[in-house]
């Protein structure tokens, strides 16, 4: 393997990667995010007829898995880098191994495998058919084919890579805890950047969110997404199943949501999500006038 | 003769839906060819990660022709029409037709030949559409097709005789070319036919054949245990197989330090998401080994593969350490509580309102099981559900119990309820082992009962292939529970008690649920009886007796077709059905009942006299074996009952002209059903 690159190098090398192959480099949708899936840029762009190819870094925040900064594998906030291109190439597969290459991963000294991973978003509505990349038996992407959004049909399909770069970093650095990760090469770890962040936010996530407040925000932004798709404006009120779609992360990592609430909860933002879809398909004249 | 290759070339396709995608290509290949008169010597199906192969040997190159006839007019019908009839099809002349006769006019047949057509042309028209409607259980479109196939398609082969057939199928042309492994050898590779492709897969680091590939996987990693046993695992080879083309076998070790996990929990992180084997020391305790598939050879042996798989498996088994840690922090019973906060299903309330249950109904099980302690059952029902609370159940669910077991022993719990807890939820399958120690026997018994009484309760039973709160295998676990460990117990009175104790929160009928519910259990147990010889309709005979002590009901049912297999048993069925015929149509026709005692004073035959004798003889003989239980005794008993009934039916005429005679005769014979009725109710006996 090449000399390890430091974490902000593996997310230039991306990015140079993809930018090649034409890719529209994006900067973070700036919302609180699950996963790169759910930036504007792959949910509602993968629906239509229009051609698109973008890659991007995704800070992505998931409130329960936050460890108080102590688990050496575990975050509350990490980064997804994320290619979404439309209609998927029939060299998607290839383009993808060579950007591992890129990164240093040379697939004949490794074992590089596609393993049946099927995914499936019921917040979003989504799913698709694809894999989860192994890499010597560790799992560094995920690779999906699109097939419905927001309850529609994608055609064309497209093709989803997402990278779990604190993962791909630890392997390529061959480091066994994530906050030993170099960032930048000149001596500045993951620790020193984000160590107090997920002290910090696992505290609020875990104890000091205060709920009756974020179910206030939940309607709040439940009611702001109805109001603004009657207006049909699809991108405000995409931003406003985003943030419900956070609260309501926050609310199950705060314990307060029982079982049978949850599919309720998530219920709730699938309509939102599934209303900005049909209205950004009607704004973009894919389906007929409200 | 000529030979068909078929090659399906794709991205990786999932290594469970492989074996059964190779049988249905060669089934639906197969199918046409033989619809289309089409024979063959021999085929077979492969399946790699990236392909579907099939080849059939010996095919005709052409069709077959066949004789078909053509019906033309009458004989001696008018000119024009045959005349017609010749031009239409093409004949020169009618004396070319034979007459053909359907006993009432002749009429002109035609013997002609229908060209075969040549196989190439014929492969072609169907191979298309059997891949438009391939069967896989998850399918999906890509780029700006429409066409669906498992994952994207990339390649087809399909070679009749060593050239291509040019169908075409989601874009793709069929050719002569494919690829061989990703990355040791992605050239294109032109083949001739299925020996050629197969010997050039295999240069191509290919191995075509997934029970090769199986085969190899298991022999490599015996070899690599050297001196170390290897845990076998025939799923997991068989996994292991369908995520490589060219497997090869390493051998990965971890720090000695985890070896204090328990054993299941190391080998669940190296199995459930790693696909790894685990090995074992001579003695049976686990090493600190592991055997690795990968699916490709490197120039430094593999050594970065089996460090990057290490780094994997160390952080997996540091997570499996951080939840043992943090999960004993806590006792079982402290969590207990937890459970009311997990939904059980969101009409049956929570677990915790289960494990409710599942207490009073383990003390009153209790009660029926051997040796079984009473307030060590209540205490088992309280924890056996705790472990789902933890987080290594929750990152591992298939562990649930197993964990419980050391979490309970950990706390300091006796044995036998660490036991109960782990065992509680067996058994699985008609294979799986089936619990023995008292206290586990009756919580998995109430665990299953309750279960079933829920579901029953608010109407969710399996119906046709959905079963989706898998309770035929709880109705077969209770099933076994209760003969395996011979537990007499009145199923009906336990299924209404268990329904409930579900009220509040369902109000439903217990006595109709419990009815419905051993219907179930009836079905259940043919089921079960069956793969042991037993007859269903001796099942249903018995049942129909309202009996719901399994173990007496399966000894009575045994008994009985014992009985129904010999002469006598046979012969006493049919003077029972002769004797039910008549009374049923002489009831019916004088619009009253039979039933009652016959008159000793009114017999005029010596051989009424001697029935009626042996009809209360052996009623009350047979009602003491019944009451002893000793079910042969009953039914030889029974079969006492055949010479005077044969002799009856040989001497005595039932319809006499004298009324009261006949009367009498009516309810003797009513008295024969009666009498056998007492053991089984033989209407149900089939055959």
């Amino acid at each position: 393997m090449a000399k390890s690159a430091s974490f902000q190098q593996l997310i230039l090398t991306l990015q140079g990667f993809w930018a090649e192959h034409g890719c529209v480099i994006l900067q973070p949708y700036d919302m609180e995010v699950g996963a790169g899936t759910f930036h504007w840029a792959t949910t509602l762009r993968s629906l239509g007829p229009e051609p698109w190819k973008a890659a991007y870094v995704q800070p992505s925040r998931r409130p329960k898995d936050g460890r108080y900064g102590e688990n050496p594998n575990r975050l509350g906030h990490y980064y997804q880098f994320q290619v979404i291109w439309k209609p998927s190439p029939d060299n998607f597969q290839d383009l993808y191994l060579g950007s591992l290459k890129a990164l240093g991963i040379d697939p004949s000294l490794h074992d590089i495998r596609f393993v049946e991973d099927d995914w499936e978003s019921p917040t979003l509505g989504a799913w698709g058919l694809g894999w989860e990349v192994w890499c010597d038996g560790m799992e560094v992407s995920q690779f999906t084919y699109f097939q419905q959004v927001g309850g529609f049909d994608c055609a064309p399909v497209s093709g989803e890579i997402t990278y779990g770069l604190e993962r791909l970093a630890m392997y390529v650095q061959g480091k066994e805890n994530i906050f030993d990760l170099d960032w930048n090469g000149d001596g500045v770890t993951y620790g020193d950047v984000y160590r107090q962040a997920e002290r910090e936010y696992s505290a609020y996530n875990f104890e000091h969110a205060d709920t009756t407040r974020l179910f206030a925000h939940f309607a709040d932004a439940e009611t702001e997404c109805a109001a603004l798709l009657a207006q049909g404006i699809a991108l405000p009120a995409y931003d406003q199943t985003i943030k419900a779609s956070h609260l309501f992360n926050l609310l199950d990592a705060r314990g307060v949501i029982s079982v049978t609430e949850r599919a309720a909860y998530i219920g709730r933002v699938r309509v939102l999500a599934k209303g900005c879809c049909e209205a950004w398909l009607r704004s973009r004249g894919h389906l007929p006038a409200a | 003769m000529p030979e068909l290759l078929i090659e399906l070339f794709s991205e990786e396709v999932p290594a469970r839906m492989q074996a059964r995608a190779a049988e249905e290509l060669k089934r639906l290949v197969l199918q046409n060819l033989d619809g289309l008169g089409l024979s063959h010597e021999s085929a077979e199906a492969f399946a790699t990660p990236r392909r579907l192969a099939l080849v059939v040997r010996g095919i005709p190159a052409q069709q077959p022709d066949q004789k078909i006839e053509i019906k033309g007019p009458r004989v001696g019908a008018p000119d024009k029409a045959i005349q017609g009839f010749l031009k239409a099809r093409g004949i020169a002349s009618i004396d070319l037709c034979r007459r053909v006769s359907d006993g009432k006019s002749e009429s002109y047949v035609f013997d002609d030949l229908a060209r075969g057509m040549p196989t190439e042309h014929l492969i072609m028209n169907f191979i298309e559409s059997e891949l438009a409607d391939f069967p896989w259980p998850k399918s999906m479109r890509w780029g700006t097709g429409t066409t669906r196939w498992v994952r994207p398609l990339q390649f087809i082969v399909c070679l009749f005789d060593g050239r291509v057939v040019p169908v075409s199928f989601a874009g793709v042309a069929a050719g002569d070319t494919t690829r061989g492994h990703r990355f040791l050898a992605p050239a294109l590779i032109r083949v001739l036919g299925f020996d050629d492709y197969r010997a050039k897969l295999r240069a191509a680091k290919v191995m075509l054949d997934a029970a090769e590939r199986k085969a190899l996987i298991v022999e490599r990693a015996q070899a690599a245990a050297a001196g170390l046993v290897l845990i076998e695992d025939d799923a997991l080879a068989a996994e292991n197989a369908g995520l490589t083309e060219w497997p090869v076998v390493l051998m990965g070790s971890f720090e000695t330090a985890f070896l204090d996990l328990p054993q299941e929990v190391l080998v669940t992180s190296m199995r459930a998401h790693q696909k790894y084997f685990a090995l074992s020391n001579p003695d049976g305790r686990l090493a600190n080994r592991f055997i690795l598939v990968a699916n490709t050879e490197t120039a430094d042996g593999g050594w970065a593969i089996v460090a990057g798989n290490e780094r994997v498996l160390r952080a997996r088994l540091s997570d499996a350490r951080f939840f043992w840690d943090q999960d004993r922090k806590r006792t079982l019973e402290g969590r207990v509580g937890d459970l009311d906060a997990v939904v059980y299903h969101a009409r049956l309330g929570s677990l915790g309102a289960k494990v409710g249950r599942l207490e009073r109904l383990a003390v009153e099980i209790a009660q029926y099981v051997p040796e079984c302690d009473v307030s060590l059952a209540r205490r088992a029902a309280t924890l056996a559900k705790a472990d789902l609370t933890t987080g290594m159940v929750g990152e591992f669910p298939e562990l649930q119990g197993v964990m419980g077991r050391y979490y309970a022993i950990q706390d300091g719990e006796q044995d036998t309820v660490a036991l109960a807890i782990a065992e509680h939820y067996g058994p699985l399958g008609p294979s799986d082992r089936c619990p023995t120690a008292p206290l586990s026997v009756t919580i998995a018994l109430a665990d299953k009962l309750d279960t079933l009484a829920g579901f029953f309760a608010i109407g969710e039973k399996p119906t046709g292939s959905k079963d989706p709160f898998a309770l035929r295998r709880a109705g077969l676990g209770a099933i076994r529970l209760i003969l395996d460990n011979g537990l007499r117990i009145g199923l009906g009175d336990l299924f209404a008690a268990a329904v409930a104790l579900y009220a509040p929160v369902v109000e439903a009928s217990a006595a109709g649920v419990a009815a419905e519910l051993l219907d179930f259990i009836a079905d259940r147990l043919k089921v079960h009886l069956r793969d042991e010889g037993v007859r269903h309709d001796t099942i249903a005979a018995v049942f129909a007796k309202g009996d719901d002590d399994l173990v007496r009901v399966v000894g009575r049912a045994r008994a009985l077709q014992g009985f129904l297999a010999g002469a006598d048993g046979g012969n006493l069925l049919t003077a029972y059905r002769r004797a039910g015929n008549i009374v049923r149509i002489e009831t019916k026709r004088d619009g009253r009942s039979y039933d009652g005692a016959s008159d000793p004073g009114r017999f005029a035959a010596p051989e009424e006299v001697a029935l009626n004798e042996s009809l209360g003889a052996i009623a009350e003989k047979t009602a003491r074996a019944l009451a002893d239980e000793a079910f042969e005794d009953a039914m030889r008993t029974m079969a006492g009952l055949r010479p005077p009934i044969d002799a009856f039916f040989d001497r005595v005429t039932v319809n006499a002209e004298d009324r009261g005679l006949r009367e009498n005769r009516l309810r003797l014979l009513a008295q024969i059903q009666a009498t056998l009725d007492r053991v089984a109710d033989f209407t149900k006996i089939e055959g």
